[in-house]
């Protein structure tokens, strides 16, 4: 991960005037001087969002294109630095996957997106996270076959619709948003504003994440906040709502010394990889995909309203240290406190009771199933090609 | 009733011998919305600076310190249940704990409402 020390000037998104004229609190975010907050404050925010629709400006992450002759050489150059299957990824469908050091520890996790324009046939949408976007681009460039090569779109701004009332605001502006499939992208446009969106999100909820040049961006975010179910919700909300979702935070949730078994990814990595490896760290994740991983990442919920924090040591009811929070905070919607952290497998059962240690106090707590809010994606099946 | 104010944001509100201690307007801000206060027992003595309860808000947790030296005599029980009457009315119904004065030099020391005023606009 690079981080900019405190002597680098703060990066600003191109909505940075837009969120300042709102009023937000801006703090210091990978390198960017991002919204936290906005008057209104994260409660209210993370409400709305489960209400209504929040918009998020998520512009500080990395979007780029690998681009290759055709599909399966693109998808193998890529399977070759990720556990998700690339090869069998349809036109417009998404799918979340993490890029892997050798030794199977997590460098990053991202979103890949195979374009629906056969036209693109041969490129693959990544979007990773800020703060890792540069060591990630240099990582996956020097990894690239002769053929197929990495474009990174510096010149695109990203901004998240997130909330149940997400889809009714893009259906009145955006052709074809309201008929796409839960994790799928579409080229489109927003009262004529060219965008490249995706039905998923950060939150839970259903939703949508929005692509978008530069120079249209303030634009098409007044457009958005000018719609009656339309709230800004700094990064504040947007930490709480995915905790509740039970989404893991690079960096936190997992890093480097935690493997995609060990961090409760399974699910993203499909029958095929998890038979034929082939992909960094592939003898360490099929071992432990076999034996069982030494520790893993759970929930965790509380009886009290204490909130554990990151770092927070995590104890058997005989005081026995056995791991540590690595998220954690008061769920708004829950109404309680929740987080994330790892424990031995063999403590990794739901219902089995523990203590976390906060102020030198054991909490009681309880190791949980996540999401700890139900989520609520739109199923919906692709009928046409997305 | 005279108030201070301390340089970490408590505030004292001083009736006979009895000092309320809670944080400032200002603080609460500064905090967002406040999900959970912990409150010393009655009964323990507290030096001035010394940890005196702790206010979790969504984002993160602070401690309170004693603006004076005393003896905790009462806290506030409400805000375990309703932690968002710290936001509401900081400086009256969202108050900690009350205190018997140790030392009136040490009130008079800190900050009067116009002090922290200034305080306030120099940060």
């Amino acid at each position: 991960m690079s981080h900019a020390d405190d002597t680098t000037p703060l990066l600003k998104t191109p909505l940075h005037a837009a969120h300042a004229a709102l009023g937000a609190k801006l703090v210091p975010f990978a390198g960017y001087d991002m919204p936290v907050q906005y008057p209104t404050g994260i409660l209210t925010e993370h409400n709305w969002t489960r209400e209504s629709a929040g918009l998020f400006d998520v512009s500080h992450m990395g979007q780029a294109s690998l681009i290759g002759p055709d599909h399966a050489t693109t998808a193998k150059a890529l399977e070759a630095l990720i556990p998700a299957d690339m090869l069998n990824l349809k036109p417009g469908q998404q799918r979340y996957s993490q890029l892997l050091a050798e030794d199977g520890g997590i460098l990053d996790d991202l979103m890949v997106a195979r374009p629906s324009d056969p036209t693109k046939d041969g490129v693959l949408l990544l979007v990773v996270n800020a703060a890792c976007k540069t060591d990630d681009y240099a990582h996956i460039a020097a990894r690239l076959p002769a053929g197929v090569t990495l474009e990174i779109h510096e010149d695109r701004a990203l901004i998240a619709l997130q909330g149940p009332k997400a889809v009714d605001v893009m259906a009145r502006h955006a052709p074809g948003a309201a008929d796409m499939a839960f994790m799928t992208v579409l080229v489109t446009t927003y009262d004529g504003i060219p965008i490249s969106i995706s039905r998923s999100g950060y939150t839970g909820e259903d939703g949508y994440e929005i692509s978008v040049a530069d120079g249209d961006a303030e634009t098409l975010w007044n457009k958005l906040l000018a719609e009656p179910e339309v709230k800004p919700i700094g990064l504040g909300a947007r930490d709480s709502l995915r905790l509740e979702a039970g989404l893991c935070l690079y960096g936190h949730d997992i890093d480097t010394t935690t493997s995609p078994v060990e961090g409760a990814l399974v699910w993203s990595i499909q029958k095929r990889r998890r038979e034929e490896g082939g992909f960094p760290g592939a003898a360490r994740i099929q071992r432990e995909l076999k034996d069982g991983p030494a520790r893993v990442r759970v929930g965790l919920t509380f009886e009290g309203r204490a909130p554990a924090r990151e770092g927070a040591e995590i104890a058997t009811k005989d005081g026995t240290i056995v791991g540590r929070i690595t998220s954690g905070g008061f769920g708004p919607t829950l109404g309680a406190p929740m987080a994330l952290g790892y424990v031995p497998t063999a403590l990794s059962a739901p219902g089995t009771k523990v203590d976390v240690i906060v102020r030198g106090k054991p909490l009681p707590a309880t190791i949980a199933t996540t999401p700890f809010v139900p989520q609520r994606y739109v199923r919906k099946t692709a009928t046409k090609g997305a | 009733m005279t108030i201070r104010y301390s340089k970490d944001h408590e505030y004292v509100r001083l009736e006979g011998d009895v000092a309320t201690v809670g944080i400032s307007h200002y603080a609460q801000e500064q905090l967002g919305d406040v999900v959970f206060v912990e409150l010393p027992a009655v009964g323990k003595i507290v030096e001035q600076g010394g940890e005196a309860a702790v206010v979790e808000s969504v984002k993160a947790a602070s401690e309170v310190y004693a603006p004076v030296s005393g003896e905790v005599v009462e806290v506030n029980s409400e805000l375990e249940a309703t932690p968002a009457t710290v936001n509401e009315d900081a400086e009256g119904k969202g108050w900690f704990l009350k205190l018997k004065l140790a030392s009136q030099d040490e009130f008079n020391a800190l900050m009067s409402e116009a002090d922290y005023k200034a305080y306030l606009e120099s940060l």
